[in-house]
This record gives C-alpha cells, structure tokens and sequence, in this order.
C-alpha cells in the first residue's frame, strides 16, 4: 500500500509506531508534532535514518536522501509523504 | 582442565552478574562461542569461550554476582575428564554397557547463540529481578528484540504494582557512570595526554557520498561515519604507534586495526565495542557491520570479544552539534579520536574564499607510546585519505 491510499491518520500512526520502536521511552501522545524529533528525543543519525527506512518499507515508498530533514518532524513527515507523487 | 572465568570486559569493570547460561554440563564447546550472558554496568553482554572441549560443572549460578577472575565454569579437554564430569553430573540413567574401545562421542550441539533472546540490558535486567521469562516476551524493539517497556509490561500484567519506594529497576545508568568515572580517572592519572587537531575539508567526501547514496535504496545507503571509520583504520597502518596497547610499561602494537566505535546509549550511558579488521572492509561491509553492532549495543547483545578487542577509540560528536572533541584515552589504548560536526565555514581555495563542509579532526593520544609528530603524520594522512573517497 503506497502512502497516498493512506488516510493522514493512518500514516501518523505508522510514523508514532516507527518512531515508538526507535524511542520506546517516548510518550508520543504529548509529543508536539511540530517539535524537532532528533532535538527531543535524543536520536542520533543512526536512528534517524532508521527510522525513515522502517517507515519508507512500511508505505512501500522511496525516500531520497536530500528528503531526510522533511522527517524532522510528524507534521513534515505525514505531509511529504501524504504529498508524494 | 581449564577454568571459564568471569572476564574483565574492559578497563572499569570489577566484578559482574551471570543473567544466563548458554551451556549446560556435558554440552561441547569451541572457541568463540558465546557460552553465558553477563551483566555489566555496561549492559548484558553475551561472554565468549576461547577453549576447545567439553562443560564441566557450571560454579556460579544464575543470578550471583562475582569479581572478575572468579571461575564460572570448568571446560574439560580430554576424554578422561569428559568421563569424570559424565560420571558425576546428575543425568538421566546412562547404559552401562563396558567398552574396549573409545568410541567417538556424540556430539551434544551448544545452545546457539542465534537462539537467543533479543533483548535490552534493561529489559534482561528487569526480567531476572520481576522473574519475567524473556523466552515468552513477544520484543517490539529493533529486531523483535525485547525492550524494557515489553518486560514493564509483562510485569505489571503478572504482579501487584510496584510501591513507589521500591529500588531502582532495570538498566542504572548511574552505575555505568560510576564505570565510566573509573576508568577515565584512571586514564588521566596515569596516561600522559596530548592532543592535536586539524580542520578537514569535507567536500569531496560529501560529493561522493551524495552520487553514491543516490544510486542505492534506503537500506542501502551509507552513513557519513563510515568514510571516516575507513580514512582511520588505513591512516592507522601508516602510524601504528596509535594502534594497540600499553601494557607491562611498554607499548605493545597490533596488527589487528579494530576500532572501537563509542556509542551512546539511550536512557544514558555509553560504549565502545569494536568493529573489527576495520581496514580490510569494504564501505558496504562497514556499513552493514556497523549498523549490526549499534543495534546490538542498544538492545543488549554485545559480545565480550567486542568489549575487548578495540586497538582504539573512535568518537563522533557530530550528531550533538558539536564542532570539536579532545576525548579521553581508555586504558590499555594509547589513541582515540574525535569528529565534530561537519559545519559550513569560509575556507580559501587556490586563493579563492568559498563556504565549505569543514569537519574538525581531533587525536587524543599516549605521549607514551607516540609523540605528536607521529600524531601530526597521522592526523595528515587521515585528511588526504578523506580527499579521495572513492579510494576508500
């Protein structure tokens, strides 16, 4: 299922449920979707880049290394990959 | 006879829980299989045998905590003591029937590491104090690997809640820290420290890492830290008074270029394992090499080789933002180097001022086993080694 056969709610879920096994510490429930991901929750490159990975398998869609940053964030993330082509 | 005794896994470390044996008494055993499980205040760490032969009688149970050098388990190596420890351990009623002759030995196959549990330090922690069976925990960490919330899970399913005056569960980051207080003070007492720098021009790696990752899908991409990882272990064979060890008042090289790589935990807390034979991999093999050993450090599957094998120290800071380390040597290494951010900054180029990807390279090292011109040709050849990535 790509991303776009996704309703937004969907999609966050699947970034929150990513983003849970990177930092299953996190409470994501309070986790502002505006906040800088890698800032408040301590995530290195490493993780960083997992984390796009696992949600890129997930929606079955390639993500570009320059579009990394747009994963900074749940907003930015839910809304570039809500407005893949 | 030979004795499997509690390893020291590494400069800090005084003594350690067995969480879990792997072997039982008659089980064979070869070197380098991983034959219990350790706790440290560095995490559980799957601990290696460097014999041949056969368990005899396991010494310490599940759940003691002994000093390094104790004997955990005696490893039997010919027939006549395989005979004595079948003779004595409580088995199931064995044939009698005399023999003439010897005959081969069945083979009993040890526990494969591969059977193990996934599972964070603080997760196996937290199983061995609240009697969580990790076998039964579905993990919903990286790799299926148990987490400490799974086991908080598990527990607070089975039992009453935990009373707020309760001990601390789980991983103590404050007992790595006092680990890592150890070894550092000692490393500052004893090691005579001197650092230099260099300020590297990041532009021709970055170039090529870019056309590289933009050929490869996602799980194949490699990460900035790899060409560094490779630019050392190579500048390594050309000053190897940087790799190996002070031990018995002399420096004592290695042929062997494993780099231990810090990384940091989460919850707090860091280590070092190694990833080995660093400058006979290729890009791709320490990529995925890489991405192995950070997952297992953080869910709890380090092995003692890799806690202990490191011939020096690599430290990336860069994620923090920060644009420059001098770290701190661990004993018995005599080297450990340090990488900032990489940051835009002016730079002059044939005469020409342009912003360029500027990273700081730092050396922090034993001035008993080198001295800074060796240090100074090192951190040279580190930069020049950088500037043609796809020799890499």
């Amino acid at each position: 299922m790509s991303a776009m056969e996704n309703t937004p709610d969907q999609v966050r879920a699947i970034l929150q449920r990513e983003l849970g096994n990177i930092a299953p510490e996190a409470d994501l429930d309070t986790l502002a979707p505006t906040v800088d991901l890698r800032e408040e929750l301590d995530i290195d490159s490493f993780d960083f880049v997992r984390y796009i990975a696992a949600v890129s398998e997930a929606l079955d869609v390639d993500v570009p290394e320059q579009d990394y940053m747009q994963f900074s964030t749940l907003q930015g993330a839910q809304n570039y990959l809500l407005n893949l082509p | 006879m030979a004795d499997f005794i509690m390893p020291a896994l590494g400069a800090d470390m005084e003594e350690g829980t067995l969480v879990e044996w792997m072997v039982k008494p008659g089980d064979q055993v070869k070197s380098g299989d991983v034959v219990a499980v350790i706790e440290t205040v560095k995490g559980a760490i799957e601990t290696e045998i460097f014999e041949n032969g056969t368990v005899g009688e396991l010494r310490v149970k599940v759940g003691e905590t002994v000093p390094v050098g104790t004997v955990l388990a005696t490893i039997l190596g010919n027939e006549e003591e395989k005979a004595e420890a079948a003779a004595s351990a409580p088995a199931t009623p064995v044939h009698a029937a005399p023999e003439t002759a010897p005959k081969p030995q069945v083979p009993v196959a040890p526990k494969a590491p591969a059977g193990a549990v996934r599972a964070s330090p603080a997760a196996r922690k937290l199983a061995m104090e609240a009697g969580v069976d990790l076998a039964r925990l579905k993990g919903t960490g990286p790799g299926g690997a148990v987490t400490l919330a799974d086991v908080q899970a598990a527990a607070g399913a089975s039992s009453v809640a935990e009373p707020p005056s309760a001990p601390k569960r789980g991983f103590d980051p404050e007992a790595m820290r006092r680990g890592i207080a150890a070894a550092m003070a000692k490393s500052k007492r004893e090691i005579p420290h001197y650092y230099l720098s260099t300020q590297i021009d990041m532009t021709r790696a970055l170039q090529w890492l870019s056309a590289a990752n933009a050929k490869r899908k996602i799980g194949d991409r490699l990460l900035q830290l790899v060409l560094p990882l490779k630019a050392l272990a190579l500048a390594l064979r050309e000053v190897p008074e940087l790799n190996g060890f002070y031990s018995e008042g002399a420096f004592q090289p290695n042929e062997q270029i494993h780099i231990g790589v810090a990384i940091a935990l989460r919850g707090g807390g860091l280590v070092a394992p190694a990833l080995h034979d660093v400058d006979k991999k290729s890009l791709d093999e320490l990529m995925r090499d890489l991405n192995d050993l950070i997952t297992r450090a953080r869910t709890g599957m380090l092995r003692s080789s890799e806690m202990t094998d490191p011939t020096v120290t690599l430290t990336n800071m860069g994620d923090t933002g920060v644009e420059g380390i001098f770290g701190i040597v661990y004993p018995p290494q005599v080297a450990i180097v340090g990488l900032g951010r990489v940051v835009e900054r002016p730079w002059v180029v044939e005469g020409t001022l342009e912003p360029r990807p500027i990273m700081l390279a730092s050396l922090s090292a034993d001035h008993r086993a080198s001295d800074g011109h060796r240090g100074g040709i090192f951190l040279n050849t580190f930069d020049k080694l950088l500037q043609k990535p796809e020799a890499l």
